[in-house]
C-alpha cells in the first residue's frame, strides 16, 4: 500500500542522514548578528583548509545565549558578556573572539558620511526621545556651519534581543544619567519612540528608507551599505571617526588578562583615538565537555580564528584582538575538560 | 421610467469601472512585485548559482546550491508524509463525516490551524523536537512544514470527494462493491485530479514558508545531504542575505526568490493542466 | 451471471453460502478500511489538538500571574517582565481589518471583471497572473514592502492622508513603516487567494440562471448582484475566510514593514506589533521566566481570534440559508 512505500522512504532517508552524520566533523554554532559576516568568513577559510564545517547562524545575542543553554549547538555567541554568575550556574566558559565597533547612523538629507558630530549628551537625548529634530540648537551647537534641515528625528532601534543594544544602551547610561532611568540598558529596552528593525541588517535597512533616521548599527554593516555614519566626542574631548584604528585603540586600554570571563568592557575608553563603543563578541561553550571530540574541534576552529583568522578581520571592518589577550584565552581552554578530567584540547 | 432605467445604466457602468479598475491595481501591483523580482533575480541564476554552495560575505563566485538541494529535501519529504496523511484522513471526514463526532472536531480544527502563524508551528516542533533531540535538524523542518501542509490536503480532498454525485457512488455500490472500494477505485479516482491539485497546492504554500523553519531547520552555510542536521534552505537564507550590506548576498537572495516564483508557478499551471485532464473522464 | 433457475436447494444454498461468506470478508474490509482512515484522521485531530494543548499549557503561567488583564493591557515590557497583549493583538486585529477592507472590494472587482467583462481569450491569462501573486513567498512581499512599498508610501500617500483626514488614526509623521503600511501589503498577499475562489464560485453558478436573468433585461450588475452572489454566498463567505486567516497568521511580511514597537498607538500611521510578529523577533531570545509564557499567550489569544472568526463564518452562512430557505 501507499503508506508503508512512503513510511520506508522516511526511514531510509533518516538512516541515511544518520550513516552519512556519524563521519564529517560538523559543528553548529548560533548567536549574535555582530560578529556574524567575520564567523562567515572564517567558515569558508576554515573548511578550505581543514574540511571541517562550522555552520555559524546568526540569530541574535540573546538566541546565542538560549542555544547554547539547550545544548542545541556546539557554541553560543553573544556581544552582551554573560554575568558571571550565571555562567557559573549553566556551566559555561567564555572568551572574546572579535572586537567590532557601534557606530550610529543618520538618513539625513545633504549629510555626508562622518560630517555629523555627536557629544553624549547629543546622542543620549536623541536616542531617549528629548531631541526631536534635526536641527535643534543642540546639534546645531556641536556643528557649526553644518546646514541641518528642520526633520524630525526617527528612532530606528532593534526589536530582537540584541547585544548591539546592550553594547549601545550601556554606553548611554555610563555617559548619561538622564538616558540610564528613561531606557536603560541591557538587550532589550523600552525605547520611548522609533521603530524596530530585525538584526543589525534590519536597523541598516530601516535607516536607509526612512528621511531623517537616527539609529546604531555595527561598523561592517554601515561600511557595506554605505551609510552616513556619525563622528563622535570621545572621553578625552576628541571627535573621532568609526574606523579599525579607533577601535583598536579603545581596545588597547582594557585589562584582557584581569578581568574574570574576559568580560572586558570597551565603552567610553580613555584616549584620544578611541571610539567610544567599541565591544568584543563572545563565544560560549561548555567547561564540561559532553562530546570531547566536538568540543575539541570547536577550540581547534577558535585557535586556528585567534592566530590565523585575525588577519582578515581587517579587511571586513573588524578588530582583532590584542596579543596577550590572545594567549591568555588559550590559556584558559585548560579549563574545558571531559568526562574524564582532561583538558579536551591544548593548542600546540 | 427612463430615469430608472438610466440610473440602472450608471450603475452598470460603473460596476465595470471600478472592477476594471480593480483589475488594474491587481495586475499593477503583481508586476510591481514580479517585475521586481525577475529584473533582481533573474541576472543572478547563472549556472554557479546551482552549482556552487552559499559563500561568505564579499567572496568571489559561490551560488545557492545546498539551500536548494536542502529545500528541495525538506519539501520532498514533507509532501511524502503529508500526502498520505492527508488524504486518508479526507477520505475519512467525507466517507463518514456526516455520521461520526470525531469528524465534524476534526474538520473544525483542521480549518482553525489552516489559519495558524506558521511561527506557531515552528515554535511547537521547537519545543518538541529540537530540544528533545538537542540539535537543529532538516527533518523536524520537514515536522513542521506537514502541520502546514496537512491541513490543505485534508480539505481539499474532502471538498472534491464531497462533489462526486451521489449517482455514481450508487451505481458503484449497486455492482456490489465493497465500501472501500467505491470510496478508494471510484470516488477517489473521480477526483484524483483536484486531489492532486490540492497537493500542489499544499506544496505551493510550504515552497516559501520561512518561520517554520528558523527554529527547527535552522540553516547550513555548507552542502550537506545529511536531514539530521542543520540544513540549508531558501526560504531562510533568502532572509539572511537579502537584508545583509552584502551585493553578492543580496543577488543571491533575488535569484533565489525569483527561483521560488517560478517554481510555484509551475506547481499552480501543473494543478490546473493537471485537473484539468483528469477531470475530462 | 449465473442463470435465474433454481436446480436444486443443495445448489441454492451453497450460492447463498458463498454470498454470505463474500458480505462477510466485504464488511471485514469495510471496517478495516474504515479502522485504518479512522485512525489517519485522529491522528490528525490528536496532534493539532496537541498543538492547541501545549499552547495552552505553556501560556498559563503568564494567564495566571496577570490575569484576565493579559487579553487587554497594553504594556508590553520584557526588560520588566510586565506583558499585556493588548498591542498585539490591536495590530493584528487593524492590520487585517485593513488587508480585508483593501482587498475583499479588489478581489471582488477582479473576481467580477473575469466573469463577466472580461474578453474570453484574456481569462485563462489574466486569471493565472492574479494566481502567480498567490505563489510569491512571503518573505519577498516583506522586503518588496520596506525597501520599495514603504518608502513610497511614505513618500507619496501618507503626507496626503495625514493632510485629509488627520487624527486619531493618521496622524503624522509619515513613517512609511507602520500598522496602515503592514495592511496595504497583506491586502496585497490575501487577493489573488480572495479573487480566485471567487472566481471558481462564480463560474459554478448554472448560465441557465444568468442567462434568464439578462433574458428579462437585467444589467450585469444585477446580475452579480442579484444571482451570482447570492447563489455563491458560501463560497464568496469561505474566499474570505480564508484570506482573513491568512491576513491573521501572516508573520513575515508583516515584520518588515510593521515597524516592530511595543507601544499603542490608535494611529495607523505609528508603527506597532502584531501577535505573529512579536513571537518573530521575540521568541528567539526569551527566557523562562515571564516572556516565554506570555509569548504563548499570544499565540493563545491567536487561535481564539480564529477560532471566534470561524464561527462567525459558520454563523453567517447558516443565517444566510435560513434566508434564503435552506438548500
Amino acid at each position: 500500500m501507499k503508506v508503508s512505500v512512503n513510511k520506508l522512504l522516511v526511514s531510509l532517508l533518516m538512516s541515511a542522514g544518520l550513516v552519512a552524520g556519524a563521519n564529517a566533523a560538523q559543528l553548529t554554532g548560533a548567536g549574535a548578528t555582530f560578529p556574524a559576516p567575520m564567523y562567515a568568513k572564517w567558515a569558508e577559510a576554515y573548511k578550505a583548509e581543514t574540511g571541517t564545517t562550522i555552520n555559524y547562524q546568526a540569530i541574535g545575542s540573546g538566541g546565542g545565549v538560549k542555544q547554547i543553554q539547550a545544548k542545541t549547538v556546539d557554541f553560543g555567541a553573544s556581544d552582551d558578556p554573560v554575568a558571571a554568575a550565571e555562567l557559573e550556574k549553566s556551566g559555561l566558559a567564555q572568551f572574546p573572539a572579535i572586537i567590532g565597533g557601534v557606530v550610529p547612523v543618520v538618513n539625513i538629507k545633504g549629510i555626508a558620511p562622518g560630517q555629523l558630530k555627536l557629544n553624549n549628551a547629543t546622542l543620549s537625548d536623541i536616542f531617549r526621545a528629548k531631541i526631536t529634530k534635526w536641527n535643534d540648537p543642540a546639534i546645531a551647537s556641536v556643528n557649526p556651519g553644518v546646514a541641518l534641515p528642520d526633520t524630525a528625528i526617527t528612532i530606528v532601534y532593534r526589536s530582537d534581543s540584541s547585544g548591539t543594544t546592550a553594547v549601545f544602551t550601556d554606553f548611554l547610561a555610563q555617559v548619561s544619567p538622564p538616558f540610564k532611568g528613561v531606557v536603560g540598558a541591557g538587550k532589550t529596552v523600552n525605547w520611548p519612540a522609533g521603530v524596530g528593525g530585525k538584526g543589525n541588517a534590519g536597523v541598516a535597512a530601516n535607516v536607509t528608507k526612512i528621511d531623517g533616521a537616527v539609529g546604531y548599527v555595527e561598523y561592517a554593516y554601515a561600511k557595506q551599505n554605505k551609510m552616513s555614519h556619525v563622528s563622535l566626542i570621545n572621553r578625552d574631548g576628541k571627535a573621532v571617526q568609526p574606523n579599525e584604528a579607533s577601535f583598536a585603540a579603545a581596545a588597547s586600554k582594557a585589562s584582557w588578562t584581569g578581568t574574570p570571563n574576559f568580560a572586558v568592557n570597551l565603552n567610553n575608553q580613555s584616549g584620544a583615538n578611541s571610539w567610544p563603543i567599541t565591544s568584543a563578541s563572545f563565544i560560549l561553550i561548555y567547561k564540561k565537555a559532553e562530546k570531547p571530540e566536538q568540543s575539541a574541534e570547536v577550540l581547534k576552529y577558535f585557535n586556528w580564528a585567534l592566530t590565523k583568522g585575525q588577519k582578515m578581520a581587517v579587511a571586513l571592518d573588524y578588530v582583532p584582538l590584542p596579543d596577550n589577550a590572545v594567549k591568555a584565552i588559550i590559556k584558559s581552554w585548560g579549563e574545558i575538560k571531559g568526562p574524564d578530567g582532561k583538558p579536551v584540547y591544548t593548542a600546540k | 421610467m427612463d430615469a430608472r432605467y438610466q440610473r440602472r445604466k450608471f450603475v452598470n457602468g460603473l460596476s465595470t469601472t471600478l472592477s476594471g479598475i480593480a483589475v488594474a491595481i491587481g495586475v499593477a501591483g503583481l508586476v510591481w512585485i514580479l517585475g521586481t523580482l525577475f529584473i533582481k533575480g533573474l541576472p543572478a541564476m547563472n549556472w554557479a548559482f546551482f552549482t556552487e554552495s552559499t559563500p561568505a560575505p564579499g567572496s568571489e563566485g559561490g551560488g545557492m546550491a545546498n539551500a536548494i538541494v536542502g529545500s528541495l529535501l525538506i519539501v520532498g519529504l514533507t509532501t511524502v508524509v503529508s500526502t498520505p496523511i492527508g488524504i486518508l484522513a479526507g477520505i475519512y471526514l467525507a466517507e463518514f463525516g456526516d455520521r461520526s463526532k470525531v469528524a465534524s472536531v476534526t474538520r473544525f480544527v483542521t480549518d482553525i490551524m489552516l489559519s495558524a502563524p506558521s511561527i506557531v508551528i515552528g515554535l511547537f516542533v521547537y519545543a518538541l523536537f529540537v530540544t528533545t533531540t538537542k540539535h537543529f535538524s532538516g527533518w523536524t523542518g520537514s515536522v513542521a512544514l506537514s502541520l502546514i501542509a496537512v491541513p490543505v490536503v485534508v480539505r481539499t480532498t474532502e471538498n472534491m470527494l464531497k462533489l462526486v454525485p451521489g449517482s455514481l457512488r450508487e451505481a458503484a455500490f449497486a455492482l456490489g462493491m465493497p465500501r472501500w472500494r467505491v470510496s478508494l477505485d471510484v470516488c477517489l479516482r473521480a477526483v484524483q485530479g483536484g486531489v492532486i491539485t490540492g497537493i500542489l497546492l499544499a506544496v505551493a504554500r510550504i515552497a516559501g514558508e520561512t518561520a517554520p523553519l528558523l527554529f527547527t531547520a535552522l540553516n547550513n552555510q555548507f552542502f550537506t545531504w545529511n536531514m539530521n542536521e542543520p540544513m540549508a534552505n531558501l526560504p531562510v537564507t533568502i532572509f539572511n542575505f537579502a537584508m545583509s550590506p552584502y551585493e553578492n548576498w543580496q543577488s543571491l537572495a533575488w535569484g533565489a526568490s525569483a527561483l521560488i516564483a517560478i517554481l510555484v508557478l509551475l506547481l499552480n499551471v501543473l494543478a490546473r493542466v493537471v485537473f484539468q485532464s483528469r477531470s475530462k473522464s | 451471471m449465473p442463470q435465474n433457475t433454481i436446480e436444486t436447494e443443495a445448489a441454492v444454498q451453497a450460492a447463498m453460502k458463498r454470498q454470505a461468506e463474500k458480505s462477510a470478508v466485504f464488511l471485514r474490509q469495510d471496517r478495516i478500511f474504515a479502522g485504518i482512515t479512522f485512525s489517519f484522521a485522529a491522528l490528525v485531530l490528536l496532534v493539532l489538538f496537541g498543538i492547541l494543548v501545549s499552547l495552552m499549557v505553556q501560556a498559563w503561567p503568564a494567564i495566571n500571574e496577570f490575569g484576565l488583564g493579559f487579553f487587554y493591557s497594553t504594556t508590553w515590557s520584557p526588560s520588566t517582565g510586565e506583558f499585556g497583549a493588548g498591542i498585539a493583538i490591536w495590530g493584528t486585529l487593524a492590520t487585517s481589518l485593513i488587508a480585508l477592507l483593501i482587498g475583499v472590494p479588489i478581489s471582488f472587482g477582479i473576481a467580477m471583471f473575469l466573469t463577466e467583462s472580461c474578453p474570453v481569450w484574456m481569462r485563462r491569462p489574466l486569471g493565472t497572473a492574479i494566481e502567480l501573486l498567490a505563489g510569491v513567498p512571503s518573505i519577498i512581499y516583506g522586503f518588496w514592502g520596506l525597501f520599495i512599498f514603504a518608502p513610497m508610501v511614505q513618500e507619496y500617500v501618507q503626507p496626503w492622508m495625514i493632510n485629509w483626514l488627520g487624527a486619531p488614526f493618521f496622524a503624522g509623521p509619515p513613517l512609511g513603516l507602520g500598522v496602515f503600511t503592514a495592511g496595504l501589503v497583506l491586502a496585497l498577499m490575501i487577493i489573488p487567494f480572495i479573487a480566485s475562489v471567487m472566481r471558481d464560485v462564480f463560474e459554478t453558478v448554472p448560465s441557465v440562471l444568468k442567462e434568464s436573468a439578462y433574458g428579462i433585461g437585467c444589467t450585469r450588475w444585477e446580475v452579480i448582484r442579484n444571482i451570482v452572489l447570492p447563489y455563491t454566498r458560501v463560497g464568496v463567505i469561505g474566499g474570505i475566510m480564508l484570506g482573513l486567516g491568512r491576513a491573521l497568521g501572516e508573520t513575515m511580511a508583516v515584520t518588515f514593514v510593521i515597524g516592530n514597537a511595543n507601544r499603542f498607538a490608535l494611529n495607523l500611521f505609528a508603527p506597532g506589533n502584531s501577535i505573529a510578529s512579536t513571537l518573530a523577533n521575540e521568541f528567539a531570545e526569551a527566557d523562562a521566566s515571564m516572556h516565554i509564557p506570555a509569548l504563548f499567550g499570544l499565540g493563545l489569544i491567536l487561535f481564539i481570534i480564529t477560532f471566534v472568526v470561524l464561527s462567525a463564518s459558520e454563523w453567517l452562512i447558516k443565517q444566510g440559508e435560513r434566508k434564503a430557505g435552506g438548500r
